[in-house]
Order: structure tokens, then sequence, then C-alpha cells
């Protein structure tokens, strides 16, 4: 046997934290959003396919190196989201939630056709810049790196106290003379060059396509979700436990005596789904969050 | 109810009804429009007379002088095909290898002096719209014939709709053996898993001489499902012992790892991962990450310009099964090639090779036939026999499969190399 099952168990865990390290990524963009604004930007996704392909266009047809596409990305995604927040949602902010939301999955869908469209629906791959184990290594360090730097940013500076106090109360926010348009736009900014991080480095190690920021970007969501929507440190710990939860539904198989087992890759997503609602019904704010008190 | 709603909810009623006669749901019980002329079709040709020696036609010969019912404009074939979406790139070969016959029998006179119009669809390599396209083909264009798919699943999703319409229905492609099992007007011009799965399991147990294997296949695609079945069933049957259980993945995931770490725990010598290329692609890069020495294998679904581009170095060393090698010496082959080349400017796949010997099967069947009536083409292309194509000398049998020889093709260096060539069994 190659490897015992300690070392089996160690490198699916190593598997786990670099998927959850890819959501965790994208996760934080979510938080950030729905901590400001309070809506769940749907488009998030689609930033981080976009990253991807202003990643991929920088190294194929520019022949940049890569650390420049990832720059690129850097700025091209907060760009995008900003022009996403400007005509699409800010228009909205006194509308009803659910306005906010349609047109979210409104702007999600049309990133994408708009995609297909211009790069046609078929995969397109990286040349070989990396190789995949130092990838690996890369993407998880970077989330990490991000997480930490976003949770510093939140909790250690004047824009941080700036943002959390707009996500706790936008109106006396407003009132103590916190400008919440810039606000709302820094954290838009933050998560979209997290995601655009994310997007690029992903594209790298699988290929890029117009529609590949939907699984991401709804695992990313259920992440961000599980762990406590809102907070930076949720998405992080939210991200982990979807990485353990995804690689174990894929990958362990319950033995049924003899030569039968029980492989649970069949039921993957539906086991992932099923821990989640199961998780959310003992901890509707998610692992790491708190109940809020409605002071009335 | 006050007079301004009222007139917005009829403006409302109405807009919503022209979209819908606009977007066409096609009446269910659209009566079947004869296609068949008024002069009833010559006594029909259909029936063998010629014995499982005799060709009942190959090539252009016969065609433009085939005796035709006059009163026929012209002959209306349909292609339902993934040309955009992650299987593109069989759509695409296959639909320019179709125009490319379709092109060589029109200019040399059609058949009967009839030019064949092609009505080519695509379904975005999804089966819902498989199933759509072949809907509008039937009932807005009113094809007498119908060239699709590539991918089983989605010949599966259009088989029915095309049996119940009476239509013939040519898959050049679609391996997964329960296509032509939906009905009499459904029919192949390749193999099928049953011998394609036994290929490559004794390709893998005797030349590669392997003694384990573990299968990985994408559980949402017919093909690659019944495909690993097959593979599983004669390896052990050889003496080939399966392990790391049931592996399985949907289609559209990306990440493998999960799977292949609990592979590689099983170290074996190699990995059958029956699914498409855009998928093994990812599998193949992954395979080394995760410590994994097997050689990957796997069926046609390999056969893409694409794979080398996705999987990049990882493409090297992997095998698997296909209709054909176009490096193959013989004219028949090398015409094709050049012709395609020239039209087209890329060299052709198998899948392309394959849609453009079922063009020519359809013209030879609507030739015997003499007409379009669709029962008398049914006929004709159940009597083909001794068909001699790009793809080989094939006829098509009683379940309307073809019985073909199989090549083994590896990767090496980037680019396609024969391995090995399997005659019908």
């Amino acid at each position: 046997m190659h490897g015992g099952l300690a070392q089996q168990v160690v490198e699916q865990a190593f598997n786990a934290l670099f998927n959850g390290s890819v959501w965790a990524l994208i996760a934080v963009g979510y938080s950030m959003v729905y901590g400001v604004l309070k809506l769940i930007n749907f488009a998030h996704g689609e930033v981080f396919m976009v990253g991807a392909f202003v990643g991929y266009l920088a190294v194929v047809e520019l022949h940049w190196p890569w650390m420049a596409g990832l720059g690129l990305a850097m700025v091209a995604c907060p760009l995008l989201a900003l022009l996403i927040e400007r005509a699409a949602y800010r228009p909205l902010r006194a509308a009803p939630r659910l306005a906010a939301l349609i047109t979210a999955i409104g702007v999600s869908l049309l990133l994408q056709n708009l995609a297909i469209r211009i790069f046609s629906a078929e995969p397109k791959g990286y040349p070989r810049l990396l190789s995949d184990s130092a990838l690996r290594l890369v993407i998880i360090g970077t989330a990490i790196a991000c997480t930490v730097a976003l949770h510093e940013v939140v909790h250690r500076t004047q824009v941080g106290t700036a943002i959390r106090a707009v996500s706790h109360d936008r109106e006396a926010a407003a009132l103590m003379g916190i400008n919440v348009n810039r606000i709302v736009a820094i954290a838009f900014v933050l998560g979209s060059a997290a995601a655009g991080v994310a997007g690029v480095l992903y594209g790298m190690y699988y290929n890029v396509e117009p529609l590949m920021g939907f699984r991401p970007g709804l695992y990313a969501f259920v992440a961000a979700v599980l762990g406590g929507i809102g907070s930076v440190r949720g998405a992080a710990v939210g991200g982990l436990a979807l990485g353990i939860l995804l690689v174990a539904a894929s990958s362990i198989a319950i033995p049924l005596g003899g030569e039968a087992a029980l492989e649970l890759s069949k039921y993957k997503t539906t086991i992932t789904f099923l821990v989640l609602t199961a998780a959310l019904l003992f901890r509707p704010a998610g692992l790491l969050g708190r109940g809020q008190v409605q002071k009335l | 109810m006050s007079g301004p709603t009222r007139y917005r909810i009829a403006l409302v009623a109405l807009l919503l009804t022209a979209l819908v006669a606009v977007g066409g749901c096609p009446p269910s019980a659209a009566p079947k429009e004869p296609v068949s002329p008024a002069v009833p079709p010559p006594p029909s040709k259909t029936k063998a007379t010629s014995g499982p020696e005799e060709s009942t036609g190959s090539g252009l010969s016969g065609l433009a002088t085939a005796q035709f019912a006059p009163n026929v404009p012209d002959i209306k074939v349909g292609a339902y095909l993934a040309l955009s979406g992650p299987q593109a790139t069989f759509g695409q070969s296959t639909r320019k290898a179709i125009e490319l016959a379709a092109d060589e029998i029109n200019a040399a006179g059609g058949i009967g002096s009839k030019q064949i119009t092609l009505i080519v669809k695509d379904d975005r390599s999804r089966k819902e719209d498989a199933a759509s396209c072949v809907r509008m083909l039937i009932d807005q264009d009113k094809v007498d014939a119908i060239l699709g798919e590539v991918a089983s699943s989605n010949s599966l999703a259009a088989a029915p709709l095309c049996q119940e319409a009476g239509v013939p229905m040519i898959t050049p492609s679609s391996t997964n053996p329960r296509v032509t099992q939906v009905g009499d007007c459904i029919f192949r011009v390749c193999f099928i898993d049953d011998f394609q799965g036994e290929v490559m399991a004794r390709f893998v147990r005797n030349t590669l001489q392997a003694q384990k294997a573990a299968i990985l296949t994408d559980l949402a695609n017919d093909y690659s499902v019944g495909l690993g079945k097959r593979f599983r069933e004669v390896f052990t049957e050889l003496g080939g012992q399966i392990v790391a259980g049931d592996t399985s993945y949907a289609e559209g995931d990306k990440d493998f790892s999960g799977p292949l770490t609990k592979i590689a725990a099983a170290d074996p010598d190699v990995l059958f991962v029956p699914g498409y290329y855009t998928d093994v692609a990812l599998v193949a890069k992954q395979a080394r990450t995760h410590g994994l020495r097997a050689t990957i294998c796997g069926g046609d679904g390999y056969d893409s310009s694409k794979l080398v581009e996705l999987a990049g170095e990882a493409a090297n060393g992997l095998y698997f099964s296909d209709h054909c090698w176009k490096g193959d010496p013989s004219p028949t082959v090398r015409n094709f090639y050049q012709a395609y080349q020239a039209k087209h400017g890329a060299e052709p796949d198998a899948l392309a090779a394959l849609g453009y010997d079922a063009m020519y099967v359809l013209a030879h069947a609507f030739a015997r036939a003499g007409s379009t009536d669709k029962a008398a083409v049914r006929d004709a292309l159940a009597g083909t026999r001794e068909f001699a194509g790009v793809t080989g000398t094939f006829s098509i049998d009683a379940q309307r499969n073809a019985k073909k020889a199989a090549v083994v093709l590896t990767i090496k260096d980037g680019a396609q190399a024969l391995a090995e060539t399997i005659p019908a069994d």
C-alpha cells in the first residue's frame, strides 16, 4: 500500500485545506458586501471569473509573467465590482431587498453570457508556469495572507472601524459622519481584489471558462454562511469546514462487509448540503456567528 | 377592476401570447405532413438483394445517377451537435466533416440530381437542448433524416423523439448500446461500448500488463457509466483486480483531489477514466500532484485537439481507444484527410471521420430508397452492407450498430500516435 491510512488522512487534510482556501478567498467578498449592504452579491462568482480571464489574457496574449497577471486582476476586479455597485446596487439601496437580490442574479447571468459571447464556452488552459504542487502552496499561502490581512484591516484600522460601523447600523454610521457610499465602495474593492486573486490562481491550476464562477461562487457563499456571514474569520473557517466536508464526502467509502462498500462520492453534493442544513439548524448564525440581539 | 388596469392586463396577455407563438412551442399534435410526393416511390430497392459480401454503395459512386422521385425539391438533412459548451470540439469536428461530405455530394450532382440541404443546430453540449433541437428539426424544419449526436447522453435524449416521429436518425459517434435500442429508426455507424470496453480492458491487461486498475467514472454521463462497467467486467474476467472501490465524480467537477488521493493509496497500475476530454485533462494534471504513478486510460471521449492544451505535459502517456487513426496510409483515409485539411485548415479527428461516413451512409440510403419517404430510407439504412468508409468497411447489423475495428491511440510529445489496432471482434 502506498502510504498507510495516516498518510492518506494527512493528504486528504491538505486537499481540504487547498479547496477551502479557494472558497475562503471568494467567501471573504460575500461576507464584506453582506456586512455593509446586507445583500448577497450573487455576481461575485462572476467577478472571480473575470479575474481568471484577465489573468489568462495577460499571460497568454500579452505574455506577461503570471504575477503581473495577478496584479492586473487585482485592479480589474475591483473596477468591475465598483461598476456593478454603482450601476446595479446603489440605485436600489432604498428598494426592498428582493429587488437588489434579483438584480444581483441578473448581473451574474449577464456577465456569464457576455463571457460566452466573447470567449466561447470552451475551457482554456494556461501554459505551464508553475508546478502544480508549488501552485497549491501558493494558493493556500495567499488565502491565509489575504484573510489575515483583511481581518487586520477590518479590526485594526480606522477604515475597518467605519466598515464595522456601517455593518452594524448604516443610518447611525451616516449620522456619525461616515461617508457610507465610500465605505461600501471600499468593501466591494477589498472583497473583489481577493476574488480576482483567487480567480487567477484557480485558472492556473484548473482551467478558465465563462461558467467557472458558478460552482465556486455557490460553494463560497455556502462557506460564508456556514462560518458566519459578515465576518472575515467566519469566511475562512467556513471555507475550511466546507473543504473538509467535500473532500471527505468525495473519498470515503463505508465498508459494508466483504467486498461491498458504500461509496459516498456518489452522493457528495447531497451529503454536503445536508450537513450544511443541519449545521445551520443548530447554529443559524454560522459556526462563528453570534445571534444579533434586536434591541427594540 | 379600474379601466387602465384592465387594458394593461390585456396588453400583457397579448404580449405573452405573441411571445409564445413566436417562441415556437410546437403544437403537440402536429399532423404528419407527408413528405413523399404524389408519385409513388419506385419499388423498394431496400431489401438486401446484395449478399453480405456485396457492397450497397460507397463514396460518390451511384449517388448522382440514382433514380429519385421527381417532385421532391431537395433532401433535407438535420444535424444536432455540440457546437459550444464543454464538448464543443466533438460537435465542431463532426459538423465540419458532415458539411464536407454534403458539399462533395452536392458538387458531384447530389443524390439523383437532388441537392442536400443541411440544417445544423447547436445543442450546447446539453441533453435538454439536444431534445429541443431535434424537436425543432422535426417539426419546424421538417427534415427527412437526422444526424447526431456525439455524446451518448444527448443521443439518448433525442432518439425517442426521432423514433416517435419515424424520422431516421444516425448517430455518428455515440457508443452507448442503449442508443440504438430506442427503436428501429435509430442507427449508428460506430462500434458500441460493449466492444470498446473490452478493447481497452484487453489492452490494459495484455499489452500494458496491468494487474491492478482503478476506475473513475462520471456518474452523470451515460457513456462513462456504461464504458466503465464494461471495462470492469472484462478486466476482472481476464484476471485483473479492480482497486479503490467505485470512485466517481460529476461532470463539471474540477477538483479530483479527494478521489485521486484515495486511488493513489491503492497504487493501481492503471487508472481507467472513461470520460470526456475536458474532465480527463484535469484528472491527468492532478494525478501526478497526488502521487499517482498509474497510466491513465480511457475511450474515444479523449479524442480532441484540445486535450493536450488543457492537460499540458500530463497528456503524454495517456492511452485511449478510438474509431480510426488519422495517420492510416489507406487512400480513402488520406483523401479524406487532405480534403478536410484543405477545407478547414485543421486535422480531422475520429469524430470527423465518423461524421463524414455517417453522411455518406445516409446519402446511399436515400439513393437506394429513391425518395425521401422516411420508412423507405429507414429500410435502406438497415440494409447497408459493406460500406467502405474512412473509418473502415462495415455493415449495419440487425441491432442497427456497426461492427468495426478499433485502434488504441496514445499521446506522445503532445501529439496523437498509434499504439495498437484491434480488428472487429
